[in-house]
């Protein structure tokens, strides 16, 4: 009763509802329909990829279960097993349906992690030149500048053939090519928050240079680096499965979706396309969920644009 | 201007010598390249006479030094797998690549000039809309995948172009190409327009938001109260003033053509100097790829020089800014 009353009962205490600035984050993210549908879609995505044991009629990595005489059926054909191979079967018999959401796995796993590593160094990288300035912010940005002045393929390329393949080798190049962008972005907005009040007030409380960098200065650049994080996740993931495709990315033994790609695409050329069309538009489909949202979280969170 | 365009080449040199170190010892991290090329039934004396002959049994330093002496000297090592010099390789390759890339920059002009201009005369328009949801599908869609889709279409479904290959060549000022055949037009559409594809999206953005920057200008308001028809305020005074980001971005864009080009290459089977690289990327034929990169480096910076310069030219105000106090 008395949590009824409380909750029911209108707040005399403050006078016109005070939004908290996460409250009118999302209310301005949910007024555009299309990035509402992106992330509901991309949300979907995750869960189907996480819950693929459960959902699929086949391990695709099960070699008992899966039968070469199953190779290359079209869409809606009966495996050996009985249930019906929806979007039909690759060239080693695996179900392409099971296949995709296992290789959803792999590439939404190879993607956020190398983000999160991309983001994690980077920002560090950045808060430092802004911070220290002078010569070590020079260095930095030159490194960066450097960086970003090649394309992000043809440095991927180089660096992986460096370094090989496999997943950690990967991610590791993933990493390389991206950091930069964050330090970058980072470094722009901690530049503008150093000399802010707050900062020389944390200053001459005599906190130490990592208390200000991290637990004052960090939290208030986050807004850009949402953003680039964001696109930088379905950039990863494009990445990783044009690595793939090209044969210098994952191994067979992971099938991401790139792999998937690939291996479809030598029976393309004799109209069998299902190999390569349905794990390309599982891809696809990722990709264009996460850049709605990015695109929206620029919207929302550019301080520029708000009136 | 002189000293800018000094300042610029020297660093664009720094650049050039830094990634020659990097990609040198980076590239020489890679596992032993030998027993990619000797046969399993060889006696450890003839492993080792392999190693001798390519120089792999120096410490790391000499070959380094050996390296830079060569390049210097225009020689950038001879491929483990072909034996020719690597820089051969390449330079025969070129101008296929380039034949791609600048057929693909064209493209993007023509389609994503009229088109950005016409979604920034008209925001409002269904056609801009169109426009701009296809241009953000243009940025998210992987350019592999897109080329699979091109071909499914165009020629497995309705056989209308040639999937592969480069088609006949001819030969234009003694350059090998396919762009003086019809056969090698027909053959180049595809290729061309799945590397044109980001660049397209670009330009359309570029463009749609110059014009509405642009269109607002007093300028604008002056022509059209001078009465100027509809035809001359578009076609030449915001024309004009939107071309010189546009003309910036596109030039240094045709870089990252030539690297992106390494994808399509792969997808058409065309035979350029993309493809090589991912040859030489699966053989570790490490001369082949330190080759590659130091002439697509080169050329980046080449590229980023004349484009500085042309800026300068074009817009008064960066060369007031960067000269010399």
């Amino acid at each position: 009763m008395s949590v009824q009353s409380l909750s029911s009962a209108p707040a005399p205490a403050t006078p016109a509802k005070e939004e908290t600035p996460f409250a009118r984050f999302v209310s301005q993210f949910v007024e555009d329909r299309i990035a509402v549908a992106g992330l509901a879609v991309f949300a979907l995505i995750v869960l189907a990829a996480l819950l693929a044991p459960w959902i699929t009629p086949q391990n695709p990595y099960d070699l008992a279960k899966v039968d070469l005489m199953d190779s290359r059926l079209p869409p809606g054909a009966k495996a050996g097993d009985g249930f019906t191979m929806w979007l039909g079967s690759d060239g080693f018999g695996r179900d392409i349906y099971s296949a995709i959401l296992y290789g959803l796995r792999i590439s939404l796993a190879v993607g956020a992690t190398s983000c999160a590593l991309a983001a994690t160094i980077g920002m560090t990288v950045g808060l430092i030149a802004a911070y220290a300035g002078g010569r070590v912010e020079n260095l930095i940005m030159r490194l960066v500048d450097l960086q970003l002045s090649l394309p992000a393929i043809l440095l991927a390329l180089i660096l992986v053939s460096m370094f090989g393949k496999g997943v950690d080798k990967i991610i590791i190049a993933l990493v390389f090519v991206q950091w930069a962008y964050y330090a970058r972005t980072v470094r722009g907005s901690a530049l503008v928050e150093r000399n802010k009040d707050y900062v020389e007030a944390a200053r001459c409380l005599g906190l130490s240079h990592a208390r200000i960098v991290f637990r004052h200065i960090l939290p208030n650049c986050l807004a850009p680096i949402i953003v680039v994080a964001t696109v930088q996740t379905a950039h990863s993931i494009s990445l990783e499965a044009t690595l793939s495709f090209l044969g210098v990315g994952l191994p067979q033994t992971e099938p991401s979706l790139g792999v998937l790609i690939a291996n479809g695409f030598q029976y393309m050329l004799s109209g069998k396309y299902w190999i390569s069309f349905f794990p390309g538009i599982a891809l696809l489909v990722t990709i264009v969920s996460i850049n709605l949202v990015g695109d929206r979280l620029r919207d929302v969170l550019n301080p520029r644009l708000e009136k | 201007m002189l000293a800018f365009i000094l300042r610029r080449a020297g660093q664009g040199l720094l650049v050039i010598f830094a990634m020659i170190v990097i990609v040198f010892f980076g590239v020489n991290v890679i596992g032993d390249p030998v027993w990619i090329l000797v046969s399993p039934e060889m006696t450890q004396e003839q492993v080792a006479e392999v190693s001798r002959s390519l120089g792999l049994d120096r410490p790391i330093w000499e070959q380094f030094f050996h390296f830079v002496s060569g390049v210097l000297r225009g020689d950038l090592g001879s491929s483990f797998v072909h034996g020719t010099p690597a820089i051969r390789l390449i330079l025969d390759r070129m101008p296929a690549t380039m034949e791609l890339a600048l057929v693909a920059l064209v493209l993007a002009i023509l389609v994503g000039i009229p088109l950005g201009l016409f979604s920034g005369l008209k925001p409002d328009h269904p056609v801009s809309r169109a426009v701009m949801a296809v241009s953000i599908l243009g940025f998210s869609l992987p350019t592999f995948w897109v080329g699979l889709m091109l071909i499914m279409v165009f020629a497995v479904m309705l056989g209308w172009l040639p999937a592969t290959g480069r088609g006949d060549v001819g030969s234009i000022f003694g350059v090998t190409t396919s762009l003086a055949t019809l056969d090698g037009w027909w053959h180049i559409v595809m290729p061309a327009l799945n590397l044109a594809l980001l660049k397209i999206s670009l330009v359309i953005r570029l463009a749609r938001a110059g014009t509405r920057e642009v269109a607002l200008q007093d300028y604008i308001k002056f022509a059209r109260a001078k009465g100027l028809s509809r035809a001359r305020i578009v076609g030449v005074h915001i024309l004009k003033n939107i071309l010189i980001p546009i003309v910036t971005v596109i030039g240094l864009e045709f870089g990252s053509l030539v690297a992106f080009s390494v994808v399509t290459e792969t997808i058409f089977a065309w035979p350029g100097m993309g493809k090589l690289l991912l040859e030489a990327i699966q053989r570790l034929d490490r001369p082949v790829i330190v080759a590659y990169v130091i002439v697509v480096v080169v050329l980046f910076v080449v590229i980023n020089l004349v484009v500085d310069i042309l800026y300068s030219l074009l817009d008064p105000r960066v060369r007031l800014s960067e000269a010399p106090t």
